[in-house]
């Protein structure tokens, strides 16, 4: 089957990308894309498949971190336990936000997801004594699942590599369970759900705990990276850019957000250091793929390759994930 | 099986200072074709609404089969056995016809909450979905995009979609509308096939096909009932000619 071939190659870019890429900074910034990818994809849950615009993201990344890092320096807790209490933490803030986000739609719900993630930013950022301010937290060193010293980039590379599949497979398997059909079909219409039986809310609900324990994954692996998390990782620029990655690439591909991690990284990491203004280059970037796939670069890509094919009828603007009024 | 399938006592609803619904009561038996008729305005489709629950009554009591219905939420109504198609198409347009069943058979199905295993693995949902189409005439459009196929078909794809969950009422909201003099009389050899178990309450502007379906006929106009009974006590009604068939 082609999807298995697509697997397969995937998976085998994915092991040989250290002896191809070279140098350190290449493979850190391999880690680095696998990260924000995990973080897309989860915010993609919502975004593409829930039709949930959401806007403080970042909220589940952050606290994912924050709380790890506090258990392993303030509590003395072993990596493990740390970890998981923190994705504990996360899931249950996602579901009280959730809670409070779901009783709005479309623009309502986005300003609610930033207003909570900018409530979160602030008490990093003011709440000195529990997260050290603008002085950040240190988590002193990466754990070492089952033993394995992950201290270097390229066991750490590979430790990410698992980390994101595992995410992908699991958050691929929602996206094509009966639970993902009814998350579609409460974003396109959400009343003809109700009518056929159907929990709305509790498919919304559901599905925003979910992006919120998969986007704590992320925030733990954004916080062994970096050994190190500072309010900047709670801003709403770190949501906006999850957002953007996900727009990008396609919200209403799968692999769409995975794709727009790649580039906006790459943007951020590479291109930065050669030209100054790489902010407007992500702006053209955006500004030209909107205009020509509206859709995202996988979908329109796809829609453009079916073209050139000649088989199956264009669609453009598959993907309307703007926030609909209520 | 003595009591009223459907059974509505003093049903109000206001939409600002405009009275949509007043004071509507009614009764369905199981089993039973029941026609509500009504110039535009007349408060048809606010009334389904209302049974449905996609809008809360001022006042009044909906019972399905003796039960309560106005605390439940709507997906919960549907549980009980209740089941509408709507006089504007509410589909799933970017799916395939056979997914829409799907989701509406997945709907009253537990397996709704499975976020692990794959959809397209539940071959017995795939099985009675093509079923369901096929009863309606659509077994060759199964895979087709719903956006892809004619008016017509999509007519009968939400037919489909609520026949699939074997409701045991089921609320048709002009199932003709915007149909050829063809397609209306396939669509109504093919509500003469439903079986008498389900109880079937249908709003229609076409009076041929109408009369022909109804057992009783309920006339609504400003949001009240002003004539019920028989077929040929209502069309024989002065009111009813009055505010509906005279013109």
């Amino acid at each position: 089957m082609n999807r298995i071939a697509t697997t397969v190659v995937a998976a085998a870019l994915l092991l040989v990308l250290p002896w191809v890429a070279g140098n350190d900074f290449y493979i850190n910034l391999a880690s680095q894309i696998l990260i924000y990818a995990i973080f897309a994809l989860s915010l993609n849950l919502l975004v593409g498949f829930g039709g949930m615009t959401s806007l403080g993201h970042a909220a589940y990344l952050g606290i994912a971190a924050y709380a790890c890092a506090w258990f392993v320096t303030h509590a003395g807790l072993g990596q493990l336990p740390a970890a998981i209490l923190a994705l504990l933490l996360t899931t249950l803030t996602a579901a009280v936000f959730g809670v409070l986000s779901l009783r709005a739609t479309g623009l309502g719900f986005l300003m609610i997801t930033l207003a909570l993630g900018q409530i979160v930013w602030g008490m990093a950022y003011r709440w000195t004594d529990l997260t050290g301010g603008d002085n950040g937290m240190k988590l002193g060193a990466r754990p070492a699942p089952f033993g394995i010293d992950i201290a270097q980039p390229v066991p750490f590379y590979y430790f990410s590599a698992i980390a994101f599949a595992l995410s992908f497979f699991c958050l691929w398997r929602v996206a094509h369970s009966p639970f993902g059909a009814s998350l579609q079909g409460s974003r396109d219409q959400p009343r003809r759900m109700r009518m056929l039986g159907h929990h709305v809310w509790m498919i919304q609900f559901a599905a925003f705990v979910m992006a919120g324990f998969w986007a704590g994954i992320a925030g733990l692996m954004y916080v062994y990276y970096n050994q190190f998390v500072s309010p900047n990782v709670l801003a709403l620029q770190q949501s906006a850019e999850v957002l953007l990655m996900s727009i990008l690439g396609g919200a209403s591909a799968f692999s769409g957000p995975i794709v727009g991690a790649v580039i906006i990284t790459l943007v951020k990491n590479v291109v930065s250091s050669y030209v100054e203004r790489w902010n407007t280059l992500l702006g053209a970037i955006f500004v030209i793929t909107v205009i020509f796939m509206p859709e995202g670069l996988v979908p329109g890509c796809r829609r453009l390759w079916r073209r050139f094919r000649g088989t199956g009828l264009a669609k453009p603007a598959a993907a309307k994930i703007e926030a609909k009024s209520p | 099986m003595t009591g009223p399938a459907l059974q509505i006592v003093g049903l109000a609803k206001r939409f600002g200072g405009l009275p949509a619904i007043q004071d509507v009561s009614l009764e369905v038996m199981p089993g039973e074709r029941r026609l509500i008729i009504g110039p535009n305005g007349a408060g048809k489709t606010t009334l389904f609404n209302l049974i449905t629950g996609d809008l809360k009554p001022d006042t009044g009591s909906v019972r399905l089969f003796g039960q309560e219905l106005l605390e439940l939420p709507t997906q919960d109504r549907i549980h009980l056995g209740l089941a509408r198609t709507y006089q504007i198409l509410t589909l799933f347009p970017r799916e395939t016809l056979v997914h829409n069943v799907v989701l509406a058979l997945l709907g009253l199905s537990p397996t709704r909450w499975n976020a692990w295993q794959a959809l397209t693995g539940y071959q017995a949902f795939y099985d009675t979905a093509r079923a369901a189409l096929a009863r309606v005439g659509l077994a060759d459009s199964a895979e087709r995009i719903v956006t892809e196929t004619s008016y017509g078909e999509r007519r009968r794809l939400e037919l489909a979609m609520a026949l699939a969950q074997q409701p045991k009422i089921l609320l048709l909201d002009e199932p003709l509308a915007g149909l050829s003099q063809e397609e209306r009389q396939s669509i109504q050899a093919l509500l003469a096939t439903i079986p008498r178990e389900v109880t079937i309450v249908m709003i229609e502007h076409d009076m041929d096909v109408a009369l022909a379906f109804a057992e009783r006929i309920t006339v609504l106009h400003y949001g009240q009932v002003i004539v019920e009974g028989t077929r040929t006590e209502v069309v024989n009604d002065p009111r009813t000619k009055e505010v509906y068939l005279g013109h």
